[in-house]
């Protein structure tokens, strides 16, 4: 079974300043996003008291709202979880959660707000409940920054050695691009950005990096076996002679992330969401973003030969 | 295929039995159980034991298998609920004297575990539980250090004559203690006598105004680190202690990044218990002894229970022998600034080393001069709240513990610092000198995240996890089988052996599965195809340039290799980041996403083209089917 014509040739480089216009202004809408917008960061980022209520009925986040307000608890964020049943509350501790040391007691903390809820709605049950502090958050904010910039310069220093200074650019500049723009759509739908999430946007730079290597190594490739290696020719022969490949994976890599979106429950519906979103853009920018940011820094047939060493007998001849 | 080297196959096969067997155990689903077993000078668990608890557990309509498994009792319960009202009843039946503790009794065959394969801990959200995240607060352990060397300074510039205005810690943090002296001679004198008898102090010149000279004398940075070290390790021994006393079997205490605690405590639904536990404070005292543990005067008051007037009867904390001390503390922990331990000069034998500060030094000095040759023991007294339940109120008791845990003779006179040797072995050394410390210099602890996962939302995760791992399986293995017929299926067979071999490198190396575990799984399953179907890709490309069906092969196994290398050491690169992030939940899925990246270049690559060149062979092809 074939569903793409292993003929084909789609001029993609033909395109090249219309796609990578469109890459820069993702790009720029997405950084715009996370500065104005910004990410909905949720407890483990922002430190902070957190519940999560089951109901036996479903329930509306606004008359959970609606309840807790009654009850003096505002300021507060309700998301519903895994269906209708069941929301998560998540605000900063108030007074009345604090213990005699002025710590946060989970106890407490449950009794004030499951109070409330209760007397609006008696099928209320508390299933889970935590807490953080706000230096956790942020220390968490800085581990994620610095993971993700040593992902980013290990995969350059491998490209580099592995290929060539070019591809190491072109992969790093594409991989920003991937980042940010998985960020701007996290930014632009408001999806809570928890752990989870940070590991997934980082496994998002692993996967979209796995789709360039692809591209790369059959440029590489073409350029060493072909005569007349005409650039623009050669890398547009690697994205077809690859695109099927580079569909066909990001289809088996996004049908496990919906299994585990549609099953994984509420623990993972982020990470599942955000790898699909990262899939979709990283399969993307291999194909339309990567090689033409490779051809404008020039790559040619010469710097991907292999090192030979030079024969001081033939160097002699005339 | 004709070259496909033999070795290969062997290899293959035993990377698949190592799959079966080691994957195994996690198919064993482990009972949720409550075990009982005796405190100390409680009554042995016997038959009569067992009997009256399955009568109370039967009274209340618990359904439970209770058995006795030699010292202690052992209830395993159908689900999480009954587990959790089962020990309830069990406690309130057996009271104080016994340890009541939740456990997951792992149902795997003796044959399985006696060749170390074990089935995957569960992380807490997974089984339920409470979390603790800790920091431990190290400025008061600074706080005491330099203040006893402010003391230590003052003294040894009284004794050398050196006059000075004043030796004071300082108010800038970092910037140690601050000496201010009479003239530039006193300074130089004063830093000259420092700097010999204190080497972990590192002494510069401040200021000098009209007659004030300024002297700084701060803590090198060695030996802050080091203390800063010796402080969380120590916290850990304690937290270790108290936990262990809670009875929550295997319980999680490690350190988390510089300066954090991590606790997870299975099973635990009340994060009120383990935060009093948590939250004991530990004393010290030196008293004189009367006596020797064991002795024949202390065993008498132990048994006919007259303890004579001016004494305490204790027991040791090792061996649990009893011991008359006398009532007067001669120093208690809050003068004690160091215990390390180390090997004795003098004899060779391991031993603790002791510092006081100058008040307690001049105690001790002063009792030691009229007593050597006699006895003197350290006892550890641990002040626990307990919560019970009378007439329906909580009350909170203290409920204080004390433990002899060194008795030894004087043999001269000393104060400041001491040694203690003939200890019976370095690892009893340092143990004593944890539990000194403990007594004496624990750190305070911040709890800055907590959180309670409910029994039932840990078997909803297990629940959902195994599905999504189960559907995400299935429909790559249909669609892989669809898309390239038989080198699909031949690709199934390889991602069926690499989620088992995955599973089973997890459950050797005891990696705990959480949730992001299952997650970097599910992923690994839909990333490892990938390498299949750039074979495949190449074998149809290699078919449609004209080569033959053993030469597509051949070449499409070789030309993906580099692409398939390449391909996963950046994505290698990406899941060691994730590793190395201090945190447990992105760690884990980092490992599990690592495992998988490393078991699926195996599976996919050599496994598959074993069963490849098996089905095709020398035989004449004609076609390939993929």
């Amino acid at each position: 079974m074939e569903i793409f014509n292993h003929n084909s040739n789609i001029h993609f480089l033909r395109i090249r300043v219309f796609s990578i216009a469109v890459a820069i202004v993702l790009m720029v809408a997405s950084i715009a996003l996370i500065a104005t917008k910004g990410l909905n960061y949720g407890l483990d980022f922002t430190g902070g008291v957190s519940l999560v209520v089951d109901y036996a009925q479903p329930v509306q986040t606004g008359d959970v709202r609606d309840a807790l307000a009654k009850g003096g608890l505002e300021d507060l964020v309700v998301q519903s979880v895994g269906g209708s049943r069941e929301v998560s509350i998540r605000m900063q501790p108030t007074k009345e959660m604090l213990d005699a040391k002025g710590q946060v007691d989970l106890d407490k903390v449950a009794s004030t707000v499951m109070q409330p809820l209760k007397a609006a709605r008696a099928d209320a049950t508390l299933k889970s409940r935590s807490s953080v502090s706000a230096e956790v958050g942020a220390e968490l904010k800085s581990d994620g920054m610095v993971a993700a910039v040593f992902v980013i310069l290990g995969i350059m220093a491998y490209l580099w050695i592995r290929f060539e200074r070019r591809f190491a650019i072109a992969a790093v500049l594409t991989e920003i691009h991937d980042t940010l723009v998985t960020l701007g759509v996290l930014a632009l739908v408001q999806r809570e950005f928890d752990m989870t999430v940070l590991a997934s946007v980082l496994a998002v730079i692993g996967y979209s990096i796995n789709d360039k290597v692809v591209v790369f190594d059959r440029i590489r490739e073409l350029f060493r076996l072909a005569r007349k290696a005409e650039p623009e020719e050669i890398l547009n022969r690697s994205i077809n002679s690859t695109l099927s490949r580079t569909i066909i994976t990001s289809l088996f890599t996004g049908i496990t992330m919906a299994a585990l979106f549609f099953y994984g429950g509420p623990a993972v519906h982020n990470f599942a969401i955000t790898m699909l979103i990262g899939i979709v853009v990283g399969t993307l920018s291999s194909i339309f973003v990567a090689s033409p940011i490779l051809l404008w820094l020039g790559v040619s047939k010469k710097d991907l030969m292999p090192v030979t060493k030079e024969n001081p007998e033939l160097a002699r001849r005339p | 295929m004709s070259d496909f080297p033999r070795w290969k196959y062997a290899l293959v096969v035993l990377a698949m039995l190592f799959g079966i067997v080691y994957a195994l155990p996690n198919a064993f689903a482990p009972l949720k159980a409550v075990q009982v077993s005796a405190n100390k000078g409680s009554a042995p668990i016997d038959d009569a034991l067992r009997q009256k608890v399955a009568d109370a557990l039967a009274k209340d309509h618990i359904a439970a298998g209770v058995v006795a498994q030699g010292d202690h009792l052992l209830a395993t319960f159908a689900n999480a609920d009954l587990q959790k009202s089962g020990a309830d009843a069990i406690g309130a039946l057996l009271g104080d004297s016994y340890t009541v503790a939740f456990k997951l009794q792992s149902t795997v065959p003796r044959w399985l575990t006696a060749i170390h394969a074990n089935s995957m801990p569960l992380g807490l959200d997974l089984q339920g539980g409470v979390h603790f995240l800790m920091q431990v607060d190290q400025s008061g352990v600074l706080d005491k250090l330099e203040n006893s060397y402010a003391d230590d300074i003052r003294g040894q510039l009284r004794q050398k004559d050196i006059r000075y205005e004043s030796v004071a810690r300082s108010t800038v943090a970092g910037q140690g203690i601050v000496v201010v002296l009479r003239s530039a001679a006193d300074r130089s004198g004063a830093a000259d006598l420092i700097a010999t008898s204190s080497p972990d102090l590192a002494v510069t010149d401040g200021p000098s105004t009209g007659d004030r000279y300024v002297l700084y004398a701060a803590i090198k940075p060695t030996k802050l680190r080091d203390l800063s070290l010796g402080t969380i390790k120590q916290n850990l021994a304690t937290l270790r202690n108290r936990i262990n006393a809670l009875g929550v079997s295997e319980p999680v205490i490690q350190q988390q990044g510089e300066d954090h605690i991590v606790v997870e405590l299975a099973g635990v639904q009340d994060p009120a218990a383990a935060k009093r536990l948590i939250g004991a404070t530990a004393t010290l005292e030196y008293r004189p002894g009367i006596g020797y543990p064991g002795d024949p005067r202390a065993i008498e008051a132990a048994q006919s229970g007259s303890i004579p007037p001016d004494a305490n009867l204790y027991y040791t904390s090792n061996g649990h022998v009893p011991v008359l001390v006398g009532k007067r503390a001669i120093v208690t922990g809050d003068q004690l600034v160091d215990a390390s331990s180390g090997i004795d000069q003098s004899n060779g034998t391991p031993s603790v080393n002791v510092t006081l500060n100058a008040s307690g030094a001049a105690k001790m000095q002063e009792f030691t001069n009229a007593n050597v040759g006699k006895p003197m023991a350290v006892l550890l007294i641990n002040t626990v709240y307990e919560t019970s339940t009378v007439n329906g109120k909580e009350v909170r008791t203290p409920q204080i513990k004390t433990e002899v845990i060194n008795d030894a003779t004087i043999q001269s006179p000393f104060g400041k610092v001491f040694s203690t040797n003939g200890l019976g072995s370095p690892k009893e050394a340092s143990d004593l000198a944890l539990l000194l410390k403990s007594g004496a210099l624990a750190a305070p602890m911040d709890i800055v995240e907590q959180y309670v996962i409910g029994p039932s939302l840990g078997q909803e995760n297990i629940k959902k996890g195994f599905d999504a791992v189960m559907l995400g399986l299935l429909l790559v293995l249909a669609c892989a089988a669809v898309y390239y017929k038989l080198f699909g299926l031949v690709a199934d067979i390889a991602l069926f052996f690499n989620l088992l071999i995955l599973v089973a490198v997890m459950s050797m190396i005891g990696v705990t599965l959480t949730m992001p575990g299952i997650a970097g799984i599910v992923l690994t399953l839909g990333m490892a195809i990938d390498a299949n179907v750039l074979i495949c890709e190449r074998v149809r490309e290699e078919l449609r340039n004209g080569s033959t069906p053993h030469a597509a092969i051949h070449a499409g196994y070789d030309k993906a290799w580099a692409t398939i290398l390449d391909a996963n050491v950046t994505h290698l690169i990406a899941a060691l980041a994730l590793m190395t992030m201090g945190t447990g939940a992105i760690r884990g899925f980092g490992v599990t996403l690592g495992i998988g990246i490393l078991t699926s270049m195996f599976t996919s690559v050599v496994m598959t083209h074993a069963f490849t060149a098996l089905i095709h062979g020398r035989r004449k092809l004609k076609t390939l089917s993929v």
